[in-house]
């Protein structure tokens, strides 16, 4: 088994244990939706709006997973474990980034039906494909940079406050290109298809934060 | 040394700089729409082109870090991210001004330009919180580095989505006369631009001056306590 | 929004070169404090390097074998 496969093996079945960041993530999505009913006093939302409620609570969630990604390995000696393994080192970036991809996916599992059920005003069906289309961009583009502002703060002291200072400003673009293409899929007036040149923003964006991360990670791990 | 020229180029700074700002008020002409407050044109314009120069002069500092392990490209980083988050918040204050004197409100979210550079300064915030939070210096340069690789990456990626979030809403607002200055006004400019990018270089040498004088009395304090020690 | 009358205006323009003058002076005074430091640093060194005796003299705490 690779050395990447190994330690995502390793990290989902830690998960599947303890449970404890996928539920998380899910039930502050859901809270979220309820947050935002009331704050915006508003029973359905459509358009823009629920655009951007959807991806900004998606975004929010992200960061409770990206505080948690290496902790088990800080506190438990798990980073000098793996230094001393012959493997190439970038094996450990790939299986986090993995296993942060698989939670957002997981997540969105249950936020989406749920926010189509508490907020969203018109119906998901025919914009799901395109719906799905955006979802796997944007969470190629949070895993890749989550996996790396996870990585620089997890020495720091007060790793919980880094964490969102560094992850939300890289991620803005992140943000606006899913918002924007959201927007049309989500009108009030029946789905409209999503403008071709966010779907090209948040591709670039994945390539370069994702070749950049593989390039930089390794310099994070020296001792 | 990072001390010698400094004297030419402080003095080059300051001729610079006179030299701008007297065309700014004595020899460009008055904006046909904004008036005389388009005048902000010239120091806000320049700073915000220094402060994204620095930037990424900083991540460029920061890749030869890695690469060589050398550590004075690491302060060289330090020093170019530093002044430019100075310089951020001047762009952002003087912007706001502009945009008060000609739009009425403190803050415009019409203008990409602005909007991004904040996102940028909110960014690089966090460099010195990062570095300070980091107790093992070795380890501290290199996450420092690392992100400002990131950062630095970042700032192209960042205004191209701006630019396009903001296409079909509004107009430019801070800008000047259609897109073509008159030769008098592009002269002022450019020597602004030219003043602003040697008070950085200006301002740089002489804080790396400082650093490294402070680094070497360190060095000649420790070599001093173990000659005390020793006997 | 009509372009302001000068005096209005002036104000603005003056606003805008004073936050950038700020700016310069500032950090001018926290390089100032930096040298200041600096200053009294090596003075200590110096008081330091006076009062232990120079490399090859000998060392006041040798006492012959009794």
């Amino acid at each position: 088994m690779s050395p990447a496969r190994a330690l995502l093996a390793k990290d989902l079945r830690a998960e599947l244990r303890a449970r404890q960041s996928v539920p998380a993530m899910a039930l502050f999505s859901v809270t979220a939706f309820v947050i935002f009913h009331f704050g915006l006093d508003r029973a359905t939302i459509e358009g823009d709006l629920a655009s951007g409620v959807l991806w900004v609570t998606v975004l929010l969630a992200a960061l409770l997973g990206i505080n948690r990604l290496f902790v088990a390995e800080e506190e438990e000696g798990g980073f000098d474990g793996f230094l001393l393994a012959p493997v190439d080192r970038t094996a450990m970036l790939v299986a986090k980034a993995a296993a942060l991809l698989l939670y957002l996916l997981l997540v969105e599992l249950v936020a989406i039906p749920a926010f189509a059920l508490l907020l969203l005003g018109p119906g998901l069906g025919q914009a799901l494909p395109e719906l799905l289309a955006v979802v796997l961009l944007v969470d190629v583009g949070i895993a890749a940079v989550g996996t790396l502002v996870a990585a620089l703060a997890v020495h720091a002291r007060a790793r919980e406050l880094l964490v969102p200072l560094l992850a939300l400003p890289l991620l803005l673009p992140v943000l606006i290109g899913a918002a924007r293409a959201t927007t049309p899929l989500l009108l009030a007036t029946g789905a409209e298809p999503v403008p071709g040149r966010w779907l090209g923003v948040l591709g670039l964006y994945d390539m370069v934060f994702g070749l950049l991360a593989y390039a930089l990670f390794d310099f994070l791990l020296e001792d | 040394m990072y001390g010698r020229g400094l004297r030419p180029l402080s003095i080059a700074t300051v001729l610079a700089l006179i030299g701008a700002f007297s065309l700014v008020f004595f020899y460009a002409p008055n904006d046909a729409d904004q008036g005389f407050v388009q005048k902000i044109f010239y120091v806000h314009v320049p700073m915000a082109i220094v402060a994204l120069g620095g930037f990424v002069f900083g991540a460029i500092m920061a890749i030869q870090h890695l690469r060589t392990g050398d550590r004075r490209y690491d302060m060289r980083s330090y020093v170019a991210i530093h002044l430019s988050i100075i310089l951020g918040l001047g762009v952002l204050v003087t912007g706001s001004i502009w945009a008060r004197a000609s739009w009425g409100h403190w803050w415009v979210w019409d203008e990409p330009t602005l909007v991004s550079f904040l996102i940028v300064f909110l960014l690089f915030s966090c460099y010195q919180p990062l570095r300070f939070s980091i107790e093992d210096p070795e380890r501290q340069a290199r996450y420092a580095s690392v992100f400002a690789i990131t950062a630095g990456a970042f700032v192209p990626l960042n205004f191209l989505a701006v630019r396009l979030a903001q296409a079909y809403t509004h107009p430019r607002v801070l800008g000047t006369t259609g897109g073509d200055m008159p030769g008098s006004m592009r002269v002022t400019f450019l020597l602004s631009l030219v003043a602003m990018a040697l008070l950085f270089t200006t301002l740089g040498k002489y804080e790396m001056a400082s650093k490294h004088a402070g680094q070497q009395l360190r060095a000649l304090r420790a070599r001093l306590a173990a000659q005390a020690t020793a006997r | 929004m009509p372009a302001l009358p000068l005096d209005e205006a002036g104000k603005y323009v003056a606003a805008a070169y004073l936050v950038f003058l700020a700016l310069v002076l500032l950090y001018v005074a926290i390089m100032a404090s930096k040298l200041s430091r600096i200053e009294r640093e090596l003075g200590e060194l110096s008081e330091l390097a006076d009062r232990s005796p120079a490399p090859g003299e000998p060392a006041r705490e040798e006492q012959p074998v009794a």
